[in-house]
């Protein structure tokens, strides 16, 4: 009885939102007849819409109130021939205004990026662009985060000497222990896995907490870090580069005579040193396609169910309430999913590097 | 493409504040952390070594506390049945040292029986001569009165030596 009740309750409310809403619509639509400042999009277009979310820019997008864009602006830093180094706020390029004869492009090749224009307005070139962007802030924050966090547990393991773990050191002691136990020591082995742990902790917790951070919807979560394929590919590079400089003898013999393989495949076509060669590189590409790709596509998934409430309230205001609960239902489900995910990333990514130092540093049979 | 495409400004940024991250967190956060992690294992481990050690002892100890209990069991067994023994022997011993006392003082006794017995027979026997003596005197004086009397003596003496 009181579900029935309660059920007409929010059909009633629904009801009457919806009265309003189409309301204030009819208001909306007369103001942007009147007034030609407001650049109201009529058509919701979900891929820019999603995208827009997910790449990087030049300021920090809040929220959107009336039409009106508030974000934080950040550091624009250029560098071009002519100008020497500028740096500027991020906010002298919004809304497509140009500064210095620099703008954001709109379309073509650098779509979004800042490009340099002449006195007409025309393309001239790409300056060297090392901006203070979203992201760029984002990273800033996760490394201050972090260490902040570790430089406080590490002092509490100072103070609290051969005692049982406490506070936030009891909630990372379990994952420190992961990392150098079940990921470290167990693909890297007993023998070489004291180098490695750093480094495998750092790469975990930074793509962990970045990952975690980039469900957060509001400041200073929000920037889609792991998913951004610059941050991935320096993450897979370092690994790249370590692997590399710690490959022994053993590793490179394995690569350019390998071992088991007949010599013919070897010797006047060295078909075989070149698969395993292409591996070496391909190792670390995979690394940063498989986590950018998985976590970009969470937040797309995310952003895909958000929009289909303004996509079906673009058909029709009713329908874009009707379908609002099911898709925040959805919504949730993928955030939860995502922290999963976060964890999961984070995992793969780490234990892959540490089996890549443990075929490099692995001792010769 | 944008989505795929690296980005040099965030490149340049990532490389730099990444590589600073592993350095401040390598010197400040993991090596101390790791290096106590381990500390706290080993001492996890020495203890847990040293309390079996003390356990083991311990069943030694308790190992030994019995063995000596029971050796002092068997002791006082064999010094209890030592003792009997002993009080037997000295029993026995007393016996037979009260019964030879008993043998000498009745041959002691038998012994001066006789010689007293010896004695009153040869004093009994020296009277008897004496007596004799006085008796047989008198009669000869009697006898010997006469010389009838004396002379058919003198004859029946001859006459038992004849018979000798």
């Amino acid at each position: 009885m009181n579900k029935l009740l309660l059920n007409i309750l929010i059909v009633l409310c629904l009801f009457a939102f919806q009265q309003q809403a189409n309301a204030s619509e009819k208001l909306k639509e007369k103001d942007t007849e009147h007034t030609e400042e407001h650049i109201e999009k009529k058509e919701f277009n979900p891929g820019d819409f999603i995208f827009a979310h997910i790449r990087d820019s030049y300021g920090w997008h809040i929220f959107t109130y009336k039409g009106h864009h508030y974000s934080i602006p950040l550091p624009v830093i250029l560098y071009c021939k002519d100008q020497g180094i500028i740096s500027f706020s991020s906010s002298k390029l919004a809304h497509g205004h140009s500064h210095k004869n620099f703008k954001i492009a709109l379309e073509g090749d650098y779509k979004d990026k800042i490009i340099e224009v002449n006195d007409h307005g025309e393309f001239k070139a790409r300056p060297l662009d090392i901006s203070i962007t979203k992201n760029v802030v984002a990273i800033f924050f996760s490394c201050l985060l972090m260490i902040y966090i570790f430089t406080s547990v590490a002092s509490t393991y100072k103070k609290r000497e051969g005692k049982a773990p406490k506070g936030l050191q009891s909630l990372l002691e379990p994952l420190i222990l992961f990392v150098r136990d079940d990921i470290a020591k167990a693909s890297i082995g007993e023998k070489h896995y004291e180098k490695f742990t750093p480094f495998l902790l750092t790469i975990f917790f930074f793509i962990l907490i970045n990952n975690l951070l980039g469900l957060v919807p509001i400041i200073p979560g929000g920037a889609n870090v792991t998913g951004n394929i610059t941050v991935t590919m320096t993450l897979a590079l370092f690994t790249f580069f370590i692997t590399t400089i710690t490959g022994n003898k053993n590793y490179w013999s394995h690569i350019f005579n390998t071992p088991g393989v007949p010599w013919w495949l070897k010797l006047p076509l060295p078909l075989i040193p070149f698969v395993e060669l292409f591996g070496v590189l391909i190792k670390p590409f995979v690394l940063m396609i498989r986590l950018f790709a998985n976590i970009s596509a969470g937040h797309m998934i995310v952003l895909g169910f958000f929009s289909l409430i303004f996509v079906f309230g673009n058909m029709s205001t009713g329908l874009g309430y009707l379908v609002s609960p099911l898709s925040l239902v959805f919504t949730i489900f993928v955030s939860m999913l995502e922290i999963l995910v976060a964890f999961i990333q984070a995992y793969v990514f780490t234990i892959l590097s540490a089996i890549y130092f443990g075929m490099a540093s692995e001792e010769g049979h | 493409m944008e989505l795929v495409k690296p980005d040099l400004g965030l490149l340049f940024w990532m490389i730099i504040s990444f590589s600073i991250l592993l350095y401040v967190l390598i010197k400040f956060a993991w090596k101390p952390i790791l290096k106590a992690l381990n500390d706290r294992e080993k001492s996890i481990t020495k203890s847990l070594l040293a309390a079996q050690k003390a356990k083991d002892e311990m069943a030694k100890i308790e190992f030994g506390n019995e063995k000596i209990t029971q050796l002092a069991k068997m002791e006082r067994e064999s010094l209890i049945k030592e003792a009997k023994e002993l009080k037997n022997n000295i029993i026995e011993e007393a016996r037979e040292n009260a019964k030879l006392e008993a043998k000498k003082i009745l041959e002691e006794a038998r012994q001066s029986v006789e010689q007293e017995k010896n004695k009153v027979i040869n004093e009994i026997k020296n009277q008897v001569a004496a007596l004799s003596v006085d008796i047989a005197e008198k009669i000869l004086k009697q006898k010997l009165g006469d010389e009838a009397k004396q002379k058919s003596l003198i004859d029946e003496l001859v006459k038992d030596i004849e018979l000798n």
